[in-house]
């Protein structure tokens, strides 16, 4: 019942005077990224930390094949399904086309070439805090993968969510700046907190949301229910997680966890993703993890 | 006389029953088992792994004979005939404690295939363990990815 009137005043808002223009998409300023030269080679590093393949793959796919960004892949969520589309390099169903400016709007702003909202499943809530030049090398690493022609599947989305000029209410309310760890951080920390809360997107499953999907920020880690699916995503402050940074290198690097079991769920894709990364960055992840305030 | 037709066929018919009875628990004893020595052959694996990942870690220092044996017991447990520790029906829903997607049954050349992997990958560990530190932290990764491979596809969810 409170969920209903919530969602009503949301799509009131989000039609009278002062919410159109509160929900008009944003973007960045281009001049930031005219001179930026990507590199593919480093851009493959922030492809990987994005976690990019785990939600953009065709499902089922593996190995090599998780490169062919075709889309397709469904999510669950208490607003409808969401269907990831294509972003190989085919220009009329990927993404192909795309300027860096472009790939920025999308990432810091979920801003469409067209202008449009992308939706939230889409994690800028976190890539919002991409540097730049890592916006760049991105860039330059997707031109190097596959064109796929597989058409984009439209969302399974219930009214109001299907209108997309409300999400820039969403925005205004949940999209935040700044960094949830602060504080004074070694270079190792300060780098594991760029993995986790601006590319490797952790609290999108990690912290509990609330009725309209925007993250309890004071619940940073704590666990939460899966969003698509049975069970929980498990709390990964201290209160509940007590491995070592090394156990934490060590599953971010084969998925074992400290008894030998592996890693479930959406987790398992992500371990492939982060097995991807250099030694480096997977110690730096693990002494974020360590940092993270404990909640019960 | 008729009565003592009715005891009898009576007695007979709780025969039969307790007979299908006892023949219903041993089936599902069997498939109870096959459950159990599966999870104990999990049990071996997570214990050699143990001592290798112990050494991955650097928790312990690397010891050549020790990683060496136990990335042999990997490799043993690996090529174990499993023909009848996986009956159809001991499934999440056929067993208690059974965390077996049906899938499996329905996918076998593919469980078989995943098996396989994790063969060449324990294999892998084998040479790895026995040549320096540096090898066998970058075999675990593999043993890892092979053993999650079937964990992913035909494992329900722990919690």
């Amino acid at each position: 019942m409170r969920k209903s009137l919530i969602v009503i005043a949301f799509a009131a808002v989000t039609l009278t005077g002062a919410g159109w223009w509160i929900t008009a998409p944003q973007k960045v300023d281009a001049a930031v990224y005219a001179d930026l030269i990507g590199v593919p080679a480093r851009g493959a590093v922030v492809f990987h930390a994005g976690g990019c393949a785990s939600c953009h793959s065709a499902e089922g796919s593996s190995g090599e094949a998780k490169l062919i960004l075709s889309g397709g892949r469904s999510f669950l969520s208490d607003f409808g399904t969401f269907h990831a589309p294509n972003i190989s390099q085919d220009s009329a169903h990927g993404i192909g086309g795309w300027s860096v400016t472009d790939l920025a709007n999308a990432m810091i702003h979920g801003t469409s070439p067209e202008g449009r909202h992308y939706y939230p499943a889409f994690p800028y809530a976190a890539y919002r805090r991409v540097a730049p030049q890592d916006i760049a090398d991105l860039h330059a690493y997707l031109t190097t993968l596959p064109a796929d022609a597989t058409p984009d599947r439209p969302h399974d989305l219930a009214f109001p969510f299907t209108l997309r000029r409300g999400l820039g209410l969403w925005k205004a309310l949940y999209l935040t700046d700044g960094w949830k760890i602060t504080g004074e951080l070694t270079e190792v920390e300060a780098r594991g907190r760029y993995l986790a809360e601006a590319l490797g997107h952790c609290a999108e499953c990690h912290t509990p949301r609330g009725p309209l999907g925007g993250l309890k920020l004071e619940r940073w880690m704590a666990g939460a229910p899966n969003p698509s699916g049975q069970g929980n995503i498990p709390n990964i402050t201290p209160a509940r997680l007590d491995w070592s940074a090394a156990d934490l290198v060590a599953y971010f690097t084969s998925g074992f966890t400290p008894d030998y079991d592996t890693a479930g769920g959406s987790m398992a894709a992500v371990v492939e993703s982060l097995s991807q990364l250099p030694d480096t960055d997977r110690a730096a992840l693990a002494a974020y993890v360590k940092l993270l305030p404990a909640i019960e | 006389m008729f009565k003592g037709m009715t005891i009898t066929g009576a007695v007979l018919g709780l025969a039969i029953l307790a007979g299908a009875a006892t023949g219903q628990d041993a089936a599902q004893k069997a498939l109870v088992d096959a459950t159990k020595a599966r999870h104990a052959q999990m049990g071996l694996y997570s214990f050699n792994l143990g001592i290798l990942g112990a050494m991955a870690k650097g928790e312990v220092p690397y010891d050549a004979a020790a990683a060496s044996a136990a990335a042999g017991n990997l490799a043993a447990l690996a090529q174990l005939d499993q023909t009848h520790i996986w009956p159809e029906g001991s499934d999440e829903l056929g067993v208690d404690g059974s965390r077996a997607m049906a899938e499996i049954w329905e996918n076998m050349p593919d469980v078989m295939a995943k098996n396989d992997d994790l063969v060449t990958a324990a294999k892998a560990m084998e040479g790895a363990a026995r040549t320096d530190l540096a090898s066998l932290q970058a075999a675990m990764g593999p043993v890892g990815e092979a053993c999650g491979a079937c964990h992913k596809a035909y494992r329900v969810p722990s919690n």
